[in-house]
């Protein structure tokens, strides 16, 4: 029986001060018993006399004699392969009425970095079925790559229709998805449930459900077990997970409650300078690792504060993570889904995933083309509203409307719309081919001779890809 | 040596006492032994930075003096390493612990088995000065290791040397006051390694790259900022610089960054080729990753630990590229100690002597007379990741006041993917007028007019935008709506480069100017066709203008380039 202490001497915020005689370990786990509830915490600060410990189901009703006992453990999460199709809360209890989980495995849920010289380079095409991302931001096995998003969009119905869509090209394998919600409503999380239950995705999930009447503290439990769990499932029982992870906002923002409790000096906006290290801690847990099958990748979603991309949340995390996905509130209002703004979006991993072998040979160049004239043509719909669309040059014309038809046809797209890979790169070229040939710099004479419309006629040429 | 004890555990500060170590020593904390540096000592108390994890770490527990300060190891065997931050090798690290990093590992950094073979330069009866060489090894197949008197011992006449296989433990040598050398030595990184001296920035350093090596160009032993916000291309400009910079050595430090990236890079440098050599990359680098995850004391150390290894090299008497990936993660780091140790913050909450670190970082840089007799350099190539991409912060406002180039990367020229997405307008280079006699003399007469022309052209294409945006381009003057079409050409066709392109992610020095004069060509026939009356619509509809925009794409590019000019003439000529 570990020994209890009664000498809680200050409650502060999420924080409790103990002072204890023997030696605690930083970030041990602390339970602490408040009437007939276990609650849980974590030590922040050990000296010899006193520690600091955050507790994670709140410091409500604790009070200075209540029980405080140290375990002389960091915290660790239980894992068995039973844990697939579960409904945990967002600090790991069962929270669909089903039983604990019975451990095969503890791992510490803090997670050690991968050692980089272990890490597989990531280059497995995987094709989420939306033009927007598979075309032009393509995504990869073991990438990190965000939805920057606001508040009001539908960067929920895109995460899920990722979800059901995404696979790679080529045989089936084993996989499966993990959802952590941290402080979204209720509502929110009812949609993503009865979206996974709708097409039977459950039964390869673990979701993690912290909400937003759930204590802040815990929410900074949830991702580490989410990412925890992904480790298990992806690296022990070799299956490919997808994990999404929603709302990053609201983990940053009880970080900073933490960093205040503390009285620590803040960065930028109030938020702990430590912010981007850990951050980072979640999201560089995503990767392949050499010799084993299976992979983590990422879709973490956050809403920018004011819709603003420099606000430290997203700030820090595009400089983490493998490029981001944003959601435009202007394509949104002009009724276009998903509203992909392709220009601020990217992906880093994207050129290790395409091309001959992976997609096809032409998907670079059709892709960079493709922006270019997006991009001018954005520029030119301000000068348009200016001079009027009569006073641009012909070339210029062609640019603008360009612009227009690339969003509604290769940005615009059904809510259960699985678009192929080729399909994608297809209506690329039909928009293309609308442009003048000499005005296809970006794209090699060899590509255009084969899969240019005007040249390919038959939709043979674009459909295949030539390996 | 002392033995203290863990008063106080918080993040990967300690708190220990009874200990008599002294500021930077080394120190093992805990029962497990992590490495820690002493950053801060304050009445009987020891302020220690650990470079592992700390979780589980407990007051009570013992540290342990080790009586020196943080050392890279220097001998044979660092070529084609990646280590951590505090130089252990990772694939060693994985040997040890598996895929996933675990702590209290002691691996040394460079191997202490392997045999190599010594030859000696100098014999008995010679006298050895410090940093002079005794021997050389062949480390790689083209690169020679010199193996120097260590630059802090006293040298002396030598009584004994013998040539052989040997291990870097093994003593090779021994001085008349019986000093034994070895193939090893131990340097503590914070320290810079003295040089006889430094030399003026005459040489450029040949990256390839069209945008720097014509217009904004880094000298050898030169420092060069590149800053940018998330996503804007600094990360691939620092890996392609090390790919194909004219240096000898390159060493990468991923500072703080990514996982994935460095999994890349070790994935790419074994399979390209070295241009000048035609060996493989690898050969040539060392590579530092101390990812964001990795622990944050470790990462402050990185930047130094590649610097002493950057210097190494050059007193090899070789020309040393070090990047360092990025520069603001360190600062960070720095940040993150300072307010841990309750420092008063200066800016931002950085430490108040962030310029001060970031100046001796950079002042390490240089090229330099080497102790050993030659000539060799360290030029720096820091990314900096500011804030929200704003470039008035303190770690970019810092690091200016201490470089001599700064490519300025613009989030709006990656939003068109322009890349590289170096802003021509904001960008320098102090080292331009240092230069321009080298490219007369070694590439062109004309190298530095034609790109002062077309630096001008830039210009007066930005001026005449803002008038665009007012009026549209159809009510400028012709001869300015040809301006506007040649500077697109500068942009698009020479600026633009893909470093994803097999043939255009590195461009020689010839093909550089030969493009851009041929685009100059063709603004004199343009603005000669306008003074004839001739319609700025004809002028830029002459096909010889787009086929220039893919002879960049060429490897064998002038029989194409001969062509496209040559059906320019025919073309020019041809218009009424
Ligand atoms: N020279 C280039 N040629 C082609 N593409 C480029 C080039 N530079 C950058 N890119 C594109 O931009 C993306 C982002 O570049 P990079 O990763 O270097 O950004 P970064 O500035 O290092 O960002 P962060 O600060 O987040 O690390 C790359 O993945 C690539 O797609
Ligand atoms: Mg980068």
């Amino acid at each position: 029986m570990t020994k209890e202490y009664k000498t809680i001497t200050e409650i502060s915020g999420p924080l409790i001060f103990v002072e204890k005689t023997e030696p605690v370990g930083y970030m041990e786990l602390v339970e602490i018993r408040t009437g007939g509830e276990l609650k849980r915490g974590q030590v922040l600060d050990s000296s010899d006399e006193i520690v600091v410990i955050q507790v994670f189901e709140g410091t409500g009703g604790l009070s200075k004699d209540t029980a405080v006992s140290f375990t002389g453990d960091v915290i660790k999460m239980p894992l068995s392969p039973g844990i697939v199709g579960r409904v945990l809360s967002g600090s790991g209890k069962p929270r669909d009425g089903g039983p604990e989980i019975v451990p095969e495995v503890l791992r510490d849920i803090a997670g050690a970095a991968i050692n980089p010289a272990s890490r597989e380079k990531p280059r497995a095409f995987i094709q989420t079925g939306i033009s927007t991302i598979d075309g032009t931001n393509t995504l990869v096995r073991g990438q990190k790559l965000p939805i920057f998003s606001g508040a009001g969009l539908p960067h929920n119905d895109l995460a899920l229709q990722i979800a059901r869509q995404a696979k790679a090209l080529g045989e089936a394998e084993p996989f499966a998805v993990i959802f952590c919600a941290m402080g979204i409503t209720n509502e929110e999380a009812q949609h993503f449930l009865a979206d996974f239950e709708r097409t039977g995705a459950l039964e390869r999930a673990v979701v993690f459900l912290n909400l937003a009447d759930d204590p802040a503290v815990e929410r900074i439990l949830t991702p580490r077990l989410g990412l925890t769990t992904a480790e298990y499932l992806a690296f022990d029982l070799d299956m490919h997970v997808l994990i999404i992870y929603t709302d990053m906002t609201n983990y940053c923002e009880s970080l900073r409650q933490m960093g205040a409790a503390r009285e620590e000096v803040p960065g930028r906006r109030g938020y702990p300078g430590y912010m981007y290290t850990d951050l980072a801690c979640q999201y560089e847990r995503a990767g392949i690792i050499k010799g084993k099958k299976g992979s983590i990748t990422q879709f973490p979603i956050l809403t920018m504060p004011g819709d603003d991309i420099t606000h430290p949340i997203p700030d820090l995390s595009g400089y983490i993570t493998e490029g981001q996905i944003l959601i435009s509130r202007e394509l949104h209002r002009k009724g276009i889904y998903p509203p992909v703004d392709i220009r601020p979006s990217l992906s880093r991993l994207m050129n290790s995933g395409i091309g001959k072998g992976h997609t096809r040979e032409d998907h670079r160049a059709v892709s960079d083309q493709l922006y270019a004239y997006y991009a001018e043509g954005n520029d030119l719909r301000g000068l348009a509203a200016i001079v009027g669309k009569e006073a641009l040059s012909e070339r210029d014309k062609l640019v603008l409307e360009f612009a227009d038809k690339f969003e509604k046809r290769f940005v615009n797209q059904g809510r259960d719309e699985d678009r192929s890979i080729f399909d994608t790169l297809q209506i690329g070229w039909e928009l293309l081919a609308d442009l003048p040939e000499a005005m296809l710099t970006r794209i090699d004479d060899k590509y255009i001779k084969q899969y240019h419309p005007k040249y390919a006629g038959t939709a043979k040429a674009a459909q295949a890809p030539a390996k | 040596m002392e033995v203290g004890k863990i008063k106080r555990v918080a993040g990967p500060l300690v708190q220990a006492t009874g200990l008599k170590a002294a500021m930077y020593d080394l120190v093992l904390v805990g029962e497990e032994g992590l490495m820690s540096e002493v950053i801060g000592i304050s009445g009987n108390k020891h302020i220690i930075q650990v470079y592992e994890d700390t979780g589980g770490v407990r007051p009570g527990e013992p540290v342990r003096e080790t009586g020196a300060p943080l050392v890279a190891q220097l001998g044979p065997g660092i070529l084609t390493q990646i280590y951590d931050g505090i130089q252990r090798p990772l694939p060693k690290l994985a040997e040890a612990s598996g895929d996933f990093i675990s702590r209290g590992l002691f691996v040394d950094g460079i191997d202490h088995k392997k045999k190599w073979e010594f030859k000696a330069v100098v014999k008995k009866g010679d006298v050895v000065k410090p940093g002079q060489s005794i021997g050389e090894v062949q480390e790689q197949l083209l690169i020679k290791h010199k193996i120097m008197v260590p630059p802090n011992q006293k040298g002396g006449t030598i009584k004994e040397i013998y040539s052989g296989n040997f291990t870097v433990e093994e003593t090779i040598a021994v001085l008349e006051d019986g000093t034994k050398l070895t193939m090893m030595h131990k340097w503590p990184v914070r320290r810079a390694r003295p040089v006889t001296k430094k030399l003026a920035p005459t040489i450029p350093l040949r990256t390839g790259q069209r945008v720097i090596d014509g217009f904004f160009s880094l000298a050898k032993g030169g420092t060069a900022a590149i800053p940018g916000g998330f996503g804007t291309g600094k990360t691939v400009m620092q890996q392609t610089l090390s790919k194909w910079a004219d240096v000898d050595i390159v060493v990468y430090v991923g500072c703080g960054e990514r996982g994935n990236e460095m999994a890349d890079l070790l994935h790419e440098f074994p399979e390209l080729q070295d241009p000048r050599t035609g060996r493989p990359l690898m050969e040539r680098s060392i590579v530092y990753a101390n990812t964001s995850n990795m622990p944050v004391a470790a990462r402050e150390a990185s930047v130094y630990t590649g610097m002493t290894t950057s210097e190494y090299y050059r007193d090899m008497g070789y020309d040393v590229l070090m990047t360092a990936d990025s520069t603001s993660r360190w600062a960070e780091a720095m940040r993150e100690m300072g307010s841990r140790l309750e420092e008063m913050p200066g800016e931002e909450g950085y430490p108040a002597y962030l310029g001060a670190r970031l100046a001796d970082f950079y002042e390490r840089a240089g090229r330099a007379e080497v102790l050993n007799g030659g000539q060799g350099s360290v030029s720096i190539v820091g990314a900096v990741s500011p804030p929200g991409g704003d470039f008035t912060e303190p770690v970019t406002q810092n690091t200016l006041r201490m470089v001599k180039v700064f490519w300025a990367l613009d989030s709006k020229l990656t939003q068109r993917r322009h890349f590289p997405s170096i802003n021509w307008l904001d960008s320098y280079s102090l080292y331009d007028l240092d230069l321009e006699a080298w490219f007369v003399e070694n590439v062109s007469p004309d190298w530095n007019k034609n790109k002062r022309r077309a630096m001008s052209i830039l210009q007066e294409n930005a001026e005449l935008e803002e008038i665009v945006m007012l009026v549209g381009s159809d009510a400028l003057p012709e001869d300015q709506q040809v301006t506007l079409e040649v500077a697109r050409m500068i942009i698009n066709f020479w600026l633009a480069q893909s470093a994803f392109h097999p043939v255009d992610t590195f461009s020689p020095y010839k093909k550089q100017f030969d493009l851009l004069a041929s685009i100059l060509k063709y603004r004199d026939y343009a603005f000669e066709a306008v003074q004839k009356g001739i319609s700025v619509a004809q002028i830029t509809s002459v096909p010889s203008k787009d086929a220039l925009a893919k002879v960049r794409l060429e490897a064998e590019y002038e029989p194409i380039l001969a062509k496209v000019l040559a059906q320019m003439d025919v073309e020019f000529k041809a218009l009424k």
